[in-house]
């Protein structure tokens, strides 16, 4: 056959070729099919670390307790044992380097979350003692009454 | 004498029948699944929603954003809560305000569009919180659809996503039949819950099970039989969303209703 004939499959070749040139610089050393298989693990192994390097914000009260281990132990005995400090104070990140101080946030958004009345009796919500923040003393902040540590006490002047 | 007409509906049906997979005909079985999973990695990280316990407080929720890098105000969330209010009269309300980020802050039903429905309490049949997040599927739709291998699934059963390889085609987004991906704001790549990968991979808890204050969520590893997660899973009537897609989903649920489903 003539030399015409072969020159077109010569050029689809050459594309090829750079193709897979371009392919070998472009994809990562990493990415190919890992432990969950083709259909399923087929990525970049190193995003794995990415994902476990993101910076932990919320520490949770076991970080809060050495230092202040007072409030710690006032709200661990009280009704709202199970909220964790930065559920009010916000996300300890590196206090106390940064930042020195946290938040306290006294809204009554904050207490509304749980302590807005809602008739639900099939869920946990009934059972928690609620108000409607429309009528009640709707011009104050919750803990000029209530001690937000520990409910069942009164308010610390 | 068959007719032609009978013959080919009579046909169609059979080829039908045949078709239908055993599966489909198969119910939800824990221990079944626990078999599934008999694979030597150590560790498959499960979630566990006791519906009876949450009281839409959404501390989960604002939580998962901070912790996460969700923009706060951006109307999109990894996880959110939806109120259920099933009414006297046979009908179902549903609504989860900004994702319930700031909670439920009235008794009103929102509906959209501005509007808000009021209920009293004496019309309300059941009404609950459901917690939801990614389901972490063992078939995962998502990762099947995406067409680079920007998102996978890891040897502990999370699916992940590469900030770096996606290239937003959405394929995932649409795929996921629990609609829990979505565009992230400022990286404009897919985002999703990821179990808190960063926490779970240090021995912490995820931030909503930590933020939760009424044990409404918690986070398990299935191939320990000691966990008190798969205790839970395997002892208790837990339920899972739309398991007739086959995504063995694997969070679970307890006092779930045919309504979330």
């Amino acid at each position: 056959m003539r030399n015409h004939v072969w020159r077109p499959l010569y050029v689809a070749l050459g594309i090829v070729v750079l193709v897979l040139i371009v392919r070998t610089l472009v994809v990562p050393k990493d990415f190919g099919v890992h432990e969950r298989g083709y259909m399923y693990g087929w990525h970049r192994k190193s995003d794995e670390q990415f994902w476990k390097a993101v910076k932990v914000k919320y520490k949770t009260s076991e970080y809060c307790k050495d230092c202040h281990r007072d409030k710690y132990d006032d709200i661990r005995n009280s009704p709202h044992a199970r909220i964790m400090c930065e559920n009010c104070h916000g996300p300890a990140l590196s206090h106390p380097d940064d930042p020195p101080t946290l938040t306290i946030d006294q809204s009554r958004e904050l207490c509304v979350r749980c302590h807005l009345y809602l008739p639900y009796q099939t869920s946990g919500r009934g059972k928690i003692r609620g108000i409607d923040p429309e009528t009640h003393h709707p011009e104050v902040e919750c803990t000029l009454c209530h001690w937000p540590h520990n409910p069942t006490r009164e308010a610390k002047k | 004498m068959i007719s032609r007409r009978n013959f080919c509906k009579k046909s169609m049906l059979l080829v039908g029948g045949v078709a239908l997979p055993l599966a489909a005909f198969e119910l939800f079985n824990p221990k079944k699944l626990m078999a599934d999973k008999s694979d030597e990695a150590k560790v498959r990280w499960v979630f566990l929603v006791d519906t009876n316990k949450c009281t839409g407080c959404g501390f989960c929720v604002r939580a998962c954003k901070i912790e996460n890098e969700t923009p706060y105000d951006a109307n999109v969330s990894r996880t959110w809560v939806e109120r259920y209010v099933l009414t006297r009269d046979g009908m179902t309300y549903i609504d989860s305000p900004k994702a319930a980020r700031d909670g439920f802050k009235t008794s009103k039903i929102d509906q959209g569009e501005g509007k808000f429905k009021e209920i009293k309490g004496e019309e309300i049949d059941k009404a609950f919180f459901v917690p939801k997040l990614c389901n972490q599927c063992e078939n995962p739709p998502c990762v099947q659809v995406c067409p680079v291998g920007a998102t996978y699934q890891t040897a502990d059963g999370v699916v992940l996503v590469d900030r770096s390889w996606c290239i937003g085609c959405g394929y995932c987004i649409m795929g996921c039949p629990y609609g829990v991906r979505f565009f992230h704001p400022v990286y404009h790549v897919a985002e999703k819950c990821n179990f808190c990968y960063h926490r779970i991979s240090r021995g912490m808890k995820t931030a909503c099970v930590d933020a939760c204050p009424f044990d409404a969520r918690k986070i398990g590893n299935i191939k320990d039989p000691n966990d008190p997660v798969t205790r839970i899973i395997m002892t208790e009537r837990v339920n899972i969303l739309k398991e007739e897609y086959g995504t063995k989903p694997q969070v679970f649920y307890l006092g779930l209703t045919k309504e979330v489903k």
